[in-house]
């Protein structure tokens, strides 16, 4: 199932027994980790229990990249080696302009939409972050092959997702090193929860008798658009 | 009856009887592209009490059920620690374990009720939603064994699906009352719902709720994945979005009588009941409408009242056969009163997709069927 390299099985030894992997990694990795072995037992704060993850496993499952481009790998790509790896691996469920086959998810166009009735929310239109796109890519794309592709491939597919909607030239190589140049457009299109918007028990108790002026109408039904699935 | 049934050793794991076969999760096939990356519903109007059975709970993944060995899981916690460690499922289950009663809520429940009424049945409008007791490891003890360095503020759980999902949390919530836990309703996690384990976030929207959990990163930022900015960001009128709304607001919803679920009997003596529940603690009370929001009167909580887990309401009533409009409404314990949808709107618009906790009315015609519908 995963395609993540196995993690080895623990050094024996090291790992049961009292605090031998506490006292160990405490020693080697950090002063306080000293002070807190001479002060007392090593199994104040924990359990000793897990092992050391090794670099090297860290290195592998670690993949996620923040917004300030921290995770990037090196490598680069550009929107035109781009349009080749798209049109090979995402455009049959994308499209070949990003606008989604059948309910397949649409990746390009939608600027404007979102004050309008049927927003549509796509990397160009809606994505604030550039790292996202490029994270989301490398993590769970193509649909049903996640994590095969190259950083070259993942780098050269950004930058011609953002070809495609217009926020790049076809030339534009996109890499660590050029990643902070690009603004992606609705980079100031969030704000954080502004929640209760809705009544609470300080603004009022809720009502109990006559809240509505006359007898309550019918203003719509769901049967009239009958999309509820049928029981067998 | 005079036959001889079956003996013990026809049912090492027993099922449900054949005539409750309709008792099922159901999904809206045109809802999305691929039933990989789908949602079923839980069948709350087929249901009582305030657990939802483990074979009931609605589904929902990205890259559809990872078959995970638990011999072979692994979990890392890695970041701002003093020590990255990498945990067995046999070492998890060595830390002190809780169990807790919790709802998981969707987000998107209810979502595709923004614009008006248009899915005939709770089990469509309202079963993102699922309640069960879990057994597991507060987060806490994992994240203290690794050794939080102290510029850490957040945490972000990866799970080991083909979609490796991840959401960022604040790490206050992390140290609070999340848990990694490997069981629910007393046997292990369904593999449908990330065993061997998933992260826990109390009250918190289901997405956060990582699955087949295997990865556990501490950072002092945000990461703004997929699932925090183009999904579950709540798009207002003017065209901006919320981010980082996490809390499930105080919600209700009269399971039965309902559309699947009609008053059979004629007229007489009926019982109403349904659900509530709240993410910022217990609901304090639930009031039911038969006129459709004029008139009000308490309902009645059975079942217990833990925070942040499903409440069971009933109200009974003789039913003089007449048309009713039938709506409940949840106080949580926090103070925050279940808006009506019109009020919701008045706010947010149509387009914000999640979080919609707004009164749910059914219509019981004068023959005991009901419909969803929207009133004045
Ligand atoms: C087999 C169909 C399929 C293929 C091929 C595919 N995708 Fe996807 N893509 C999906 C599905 C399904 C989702 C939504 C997954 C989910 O629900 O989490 C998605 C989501 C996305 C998203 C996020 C959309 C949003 O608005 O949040 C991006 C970006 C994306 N795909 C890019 C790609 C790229 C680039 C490739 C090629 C390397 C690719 N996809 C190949 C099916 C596909």
């Amino acid at each position: 199932m995963s395609r993540f390299p196995d993690i080895r099985t623990p050094p024996r030894a090291k790992t049961r027994g009292l605090g031998g992997r506490r006292a160990f990694s405490r020693l080697v990795l950090s002063a306080s980790g000293i002070l807190a072995l001479l002060a007392g037992p090593a199994h104040a704060e924990g359990y000793g229990l897990g092992r050391a993850a090794l670099p090297e496993e860290v290195a592998a499952w670690d993949i996620d990249i923040r917004p300030d481009g921290a995770g990037l790998p090196p490598g680069s790509g550009t929107a035109v080696e781009g349009e080749e790896l798209y049109t090979d691996n995402c455009a049959y469920c994308h499209g070949d302009f990003g606008e989604g086959i059948d309910r397949w998810p649409v990746l390009a166009g939608g600027q404007g939409t979102l004050t309008g009735e049927r927003p549509v929310k796509t990397v160009g239109s809606y994505w604030p972050y550039l790292s996202t796109v490029w994270d989301y890519v490398h993590r769970a794309m193509p649909f049903g092959a996640a994590q095969t592709l190259e950083d070259d491939e993942v780098y050269a597919i950004t930058a011609y997702l953002l070809y495609m909607n217009d926020v790049v030239e076809d030339d534009f190589e996109l890499s660590r090193e050029s990643f902070p140049q690009v603004a992606m457009p609705n980079a100031g299109g969030f704000f954080e929860d502004t929640r209760p918007d809705t009544p609470t028990l300080t603004q009022a108790e809720p009502c109990m008798r006559d809240c509505k002026p006359g007898p309550v109408e019918i203003v719509m039904r769901a049967r009239v658009l009958d999309v509820t699935p049928e029981e067998e | 009856m005079q036959d001889l049934g079956d003996g013990v050793d026809a049912r090492p794991y027993g099922m449900p009887s054949g005539h409750e076969a309709h008792v099922v999760r159901r999904d809206v096939p045109w809802l999305t592209a691929d039933p990989v990356s789908s949602v079923n519903f839980t069948p709350l109007h087929e249901l009582d009490g305030i657990i939802t059975p483990n074979g009931l709970c609605f589904e929902r993944h990205h890259a559809g059920v990872a078959e995970v060995d638990p011999a072979r899981h692994r979990l890392m916690i890695n970041g701002l620690v003093d020590t990255p460690l990498v945990f067995t499922m046999e070492d998890i289950k060595r830390f002190p374990r809780e169990n807790r009663l919790y709802f998981l809520e969707c987000a998107a429940n209810s979502g595709m009720e923004w614009r008006g009424a248009q899915l005939n049945g709770c089990q469509f409008t309202h079963g993102m939603v699922h309640c069960v007791m879990y057994t597991g490891v507060p987060l806490r003890h994992l994240l203290n064994e690794a050794g939080v360095r102290t510029n850490a503020r957040w945490i972000m759980p990866e799970g080991a699906d083909a979609s490796a999902m991840t959401r960022s949390i604040p790490l206050k919530k992390a140290m609070d009352d999340c848990l990694v836990a490997f069981a629910m309703n007393g046997e292990a996690l369904r593999p449908e719902q990330g065993y061997p384990l998933r992260i826990v976030v109390p009250g918190w929207e289901g997405n956060m709720w990582v699955k087949w959990l295997r990865r556990i990163e501490v950072g002092d930022a945000p990461w703004h994945h997929r699932e925090e900015t183009s999904k579950y960001t709540d798009l207002m009128e003017n065209g901006k979005a919320r981010r980082f709304t996490w809390e499930m607001d105080v919600k209700s919803v009269i399971t039965n009588p309902s559309p699947q679920a009609p008053i059979t009997h004629g007229k007489g003596h009926t019982v109403l009941t349904g659900l509530a529940w709240s993410g910022r603690g217990t609901v304090e009370r639930v009031d039911v409408s038969l006129d459709g929001g004029r008139n009000w009167r308490p309902a009645r909580i059975d079942g217990g009242s833990h925070p942040m887990a499903l409440h069971r309401f009933y109200h009974e009533f003789d039913w003089d056969g007449s048309p009713l409009l039938l709506q409940s409404r949840a106080v949580d314990s926090d103070g925050h009163v279940q808006p009506t949808k019109k009020a919701l709107r008045a706010v947010r618009g149509e387009n914000s997709i999640y979080h919609n906790n707004g009164i749910q009315t059914w219509h019981v015609r004068a023959g005991g069927e009901v419909e969803n519908v929207e009133v004045s």
